[in-house]
This record gives C-alpha cells, sequence and structure tokens, in this order.
C-alpha cells in the first residue's frame, strides 16, 4: 500500500483466529493505524488480499462493505464519535443503521443503557461527547464498538493522550469486553503496558475484577500465553517483529528493545 | 514534463465522482429526510435575514444610480422595468448565491472538514453508513431547493426596495412603477432567474462538500478547505452565469 510516493504498508501479512488478541506497536508513522483502516477496507491496498470474517474484502464496493463490517466494532483514535448527536445516538448508530436487520428503537435502548453501563457511563446518555472527558469520550466510542455485540473488536490507539490511571482504565475495560464476551481483537498502540495487560490479566466475571491471567486456570492447554495474545512490532510499515511477549522481551533488536520498558 | 498538471485534472475527476455518487444517491435508499429538513433549516432560513438586507438595498441602489442615468432622457418613469430585469435576471440570483456561497459552502466544507479530521467520516463508514449519502446528497437537496426559493425572495424585496426609492425620491405613482416593473419581465426572464440559483445551489454544496472530505491535516486544514470552498464556488456563480446569460441572451 502506498500513499503517493510513500509506502506505507509493505509486506504486511498477518492472520488473526477467533478470540485470539493482537497487540500491534510501532513508532509513529510506522503504519499502524494505515493497517487498522486497510483491514476494514476503508482504504484500499494497491496489491495483496485482505480477508475480513472469513470473507475477501479487497474487490469489493463500498455498499457490499457495509454488512461485513456490521460484524466489527472499531474504537478510533480520539473516539470518532459524532459529535452533532448525543451519546446515545452515538452508541445507538450502528444498531439503527446496519444494512441488514436494523433494530427498532426500543430494541436498540435496551441494549444502548447495557454497553453504556458496561463502561459506567449509563449518566451521559443525554449528553454530547464535546461535554465529555478525553477518557469518557474514549469509553462511549467502546461502547459504540462493542452495542452490536461483534466477534472482532479493532482499537486505534485507545490510550493515546491519556493520562495512565485513565489509560489504565481504558485497558481494563478492553480486557473485560474481550474476556466477557470471547471476541477477538486487534489492538493498536505505542503504549507496551497496554500490550502486557492485555497478555497477562483477564477478567474474572465471578468476582468481577482483572485477575493475573494464571492464576484463574484457563490458561492450561495453552501454555505460557493464556490469553492467547501476540506481538507485532512495525517500523516503516514492515512488520520487524512477531510473538508472544515472552519473545518479545527476549528480542534483541535496538528498534523493538524501544518498545520494551528495561524495569519491568 | 506535464505533472505539474495532475493535481488539478485529478481533483476534477474527484468532484465528477463525487457530483455522479451524490446525484445517483437521489434515486436510492436511504433517504435521510431529518436531514434534509435540518439542511433546508440552516440553508434557508438561516440566511433569509441577510437574503432579504442585501436584496433591499441592492433594489434601492440600483434604484438610485439609475434614476440620474435615466433623468438624462427624460425617462425616470422607466425606473420600474430596469430594476426588475436587472435583478431578475442577474442580480438577485447572483447575489444571493455569492451569499449562500460564503454562509454556507463555508459551514459545509467546515462541519465536513472537521469531522474528517476528527475520523467522524470513517467512523460513519465503519458503522455502514455512506457519508455521500449521509451528508452529501442531503445539503445539495437542501440547497437546491432552498437557493431558488431565496432568490425569489430576493427579487421581490429589491423590487420593493426600487419601489421605496421611486415612490419618495423620483415621485412615482405606485402602479406607474409596479406596472412598469411587472410588464418588463417576459417568460425568458423569470426562466432564466430561476435556472441559475437552481444550477448555482449544485455548484455550491458541491464544492462546500468536495473541499470538506478532502480536508487533510487538522484544525489549520479545516481552515483551508474553508476558504477554499469559498472562492471556488463564488468563481464558478461567475462563470455559469456568464455561460447561462450567453445561452438566453441568445435565445431571445
Amino acid at each position: 500500500m502506498r500513499f503517493d510516493e510513500i509506502v506505507a504498508l509493505d509486506s504486511v501479512s498477518f492472520e488473526l483466529g477467533a478470540s485470539e488478541t493482537r497487540v500491534v506497536l510501532g513508532a509513529a508513522g510506522s503504519g499502524k493505524t494505515t493497517l487498522l483502516k486497510a483491514a476494514i477496507g476503508l482504504i484500499r491496498p494497491d496489491s495483496g488480499k485482505i480477508y475480513l470474517l472469513g470473507q475477501e474484502i479487497t474487490g469489493l464496493k463500498e455498499a457490499q462493505l457495509f454488512h461485513i463490517r456490521s460484524g466489527v466494532g472499531v474504537l478510533f483514535q480520539e473516539g470518532g464519535l459524532f459529535d452533532s448527536v448525543t451519546v446515545e445516538e452515538n452508541v445507538a448508530y450502528p444498531l439503527l443503521n446496519r444494512t441488514k436487520h436494523p433494530d427498532t428503537l426500543d430494541e436498540a435502548e435496551t441494549k444502548v443503557r447495557a454497553a453504556l453501563r458496561f463502561v459506567e457511563l449509563e449518566q451521559t446518555l443525554e449528553q454530547y461527547p464535546s461535554e465529555l472527558s478525553g477518557g469518557m469520550r474514549r469509553r462511549v466510542g467502546i461502547a459504540r464498538a462493542v452495542v452490536s455485540e461483534p466477534p472482532l473488536v479493532l482499537y486505534d490507539s485507545p490510550t493515546a493522550g491519556l493520562d495512565p490511571i485513565t489509560a489504565n482504565l481504558i485497558m481494563a475495560l478492553i480486557a473485560k469486553e474481550r474476556d466477557s464476551r470471547e471476541t477477538a481483537n486487534l489492538i493498536v498502540t505505542q503504549r507496551y503496558q497496554d500490550g502486557q495487560l492485555m497478555a497477562n490479566f483477564r477478567y474474572n466475571r465471578n468476582s468481577g475484577h482483572l485477575e493475573p491471567a494464571s492464576t484463574n486456570g484457563a490458561g492450561g492447554e495453552n501454555g505460557s500465553n493464556p490469553t492467547r495474545t501476540i506481538f507485532m512490532v512495525m517500523k516503516d510499515g514492515r512488520v520487524v517483529f512477531e510473538g508472544t511477549q515472552h519473545e518479545l522481551e527476549a528480542s534483541q533488536d535496538d528498534y523493538v528493545q524501544k518498545f520494551v520498558p528495561k524495569h519491568t | 514534463m506535464l505533472d505539474f498538471l495532475k493535481p488539478p485534472v485529478a481533483a476534477i475527476q474527484d468532484f465528477y465522482v463525487l457530483s455522479g455518487r451524490a446525484l445517483r444517491n437521489l434515486f436510492r435508499g436511504p433517504h435521510y429526510v431529518d436531514d434534509i429538513a435540518i439542511q433546508m433549516d440552516t440553508i434557508g432560513v438561516g440566511s433569509l435575514p441577510i437574503v432579504l438586507l442585501i436584496g433591499f438595498f441592492s433594489g434601492f441602489v440600483i434604484t438610485m444610480q439609475m434614476s440620474r442615468a435615466l433623468a438624462q432622457y427624460g425617462a425616470t418613469g422607466q425606473v420600474g422595468q430596469i430594476v426588475a430585469i436587472t435583478l431578475v435576471r442577474e442580480l438577485g440570483p447572483v447575489l444571493t448565491a455569492l451569499l449562500v456561497a460564503g454562509r454556507n459552502a463555508s459551514g459545509i466544507a467546515s462541519e465536513l472538514g472537521s469531522m474528517k479530521v476528527t475520523e467522524q467520516i470513517d467512523a460513519m463508514r465503519a458503522l455502514g453508513t455512506d457519508p455521500i449519502q449521509k451528508l452529501v446528497t442531503p445539503r445539495m437537496i437542501a440547497t437546491c431547493i432552498m437557493l431558488p426559493l431565496l432568490t425569489i425572495v430576493a427579487d421581490f424585496v429589491g423590487l420593493i426596495g426600487g419601489y421605496v426609492i421611486a415612490y419618495f425620491s423620483i415621485g412615482l405613482t405606485t402602479s406607474e412603477y409596479w406596472t412598469n416593473a411587472y410588464q418588463a419581465l417576459e417568460y425568458n426572464d423569470i426562466a432564466q432567474g430561476l435556472l441559475k440559483p437552481f444550477v448555482f445551489a449544485f455548484i455550491i454544496s458541491l464544492v462546500g462538500c468536495f473541499y470538506g472530505l478532502r480536508t487533510t491535516g487538522g484544525t489549520q486544514g479545516v481552515g483551508l478547505a474553508t476558504t477554499k470552498a469559498v472562492v471556488a464556488a463564488s468563481v464558478w456563480v461567475f462563470v455559469i452565469t456568464s455561460l447561462i446569460t450567453r445561452v438566453f441572451v441568445n435565445l431571445h
């Protein structure tokens, strides 16, 4: 894929299986967001093929894509909320506007409330996105991404520009989302801690808290990678590393090492 | 060698693609009636005060200027005719279009531009809505309905402005002015005066949407897109009015 003369993505190839998590790390301008947008057909590649939910989307027309995309939730950088409508209408948007079987207003309202309760923002229904803080907007964005219960959720820099505490709150929500519905996740981020949280913690439905993944026994068959989290590091549009957290920390590559804090 | 021609040619091509899609969407659903109504309110009702003001004063000023020129021939009684023809054929449509271009092409470009840079357009596509269907077509329909109506209003208050001068300053009677103005107009003039705003409406709305959707580079980009939209829309209004006038003058 290239923009004018600049190659944004070059020979990037990966597969994301059901209920797997893939964390894409990389410096600004390394092609992370482009990768995410190409994955749902918002940008078309010059060559190569993209399969989304088992269907090839590379040659499809925009109108045909709409239906496939309704199986994917997306959180955009900064949330991407429509600022001319209320939080409630924002979250209801994917339900009311999907091409096949749109919800009735009553059905949508129940689901919208549930989704907003999930991100603990039920009280903001009538507010406009501009009245919310950056972290709240991100949480509403998550509610909108998951309200239609898609099997795959893409997160574009969910913690960018947030303070560490809010960032952890957002990542905890993403982990909670993953583990309560067993979704596949593609998370693009600059923060290693985000990936670390996804790889090492699971949401426990019984206690309602995040717990270290190894203690709740779910990790048995997956060995040292109980959350099935794969890391990928990008540089100038190329994938320079792909592997588990253990392999990432053991990597000797200078560029890859920049993303792994030395004292963890 | 001719590389410098590539960007403008590509821009024209993109503009045609956008216009084609916006027009095609007229004939396929879903239609966002609410959005059309909101846009009609913003573009039509919102522009009404300034259109009334400018329309009135253009008629007012033309009459003052013309009364002096006509006095040389002792024909100040014909002032209604001159005001009617200049307003209905040319100044009404063009002034209204320029006002709406300044007010709404900029508004459309900045709104869509902000949506573009904050990824709301991408979000819309990701959530299964065609941004052209949801944003461009309603604005186009609303402008095409409202601009001719605004032009009619501007023409009428312009004639009233002319009447004020004709009555109080020149000393014509009410019936002298209005009969003269009314009889000067032919169907040809009316057709021309209504065709123009209709064509301008396409240009203004589509140019605004075009520059808005092409916005890149954050808030600065939004400002740039807005400026470009107003300049381009205004220039096209003049080009098109010249073309249409040329055609109608030949028809006559």
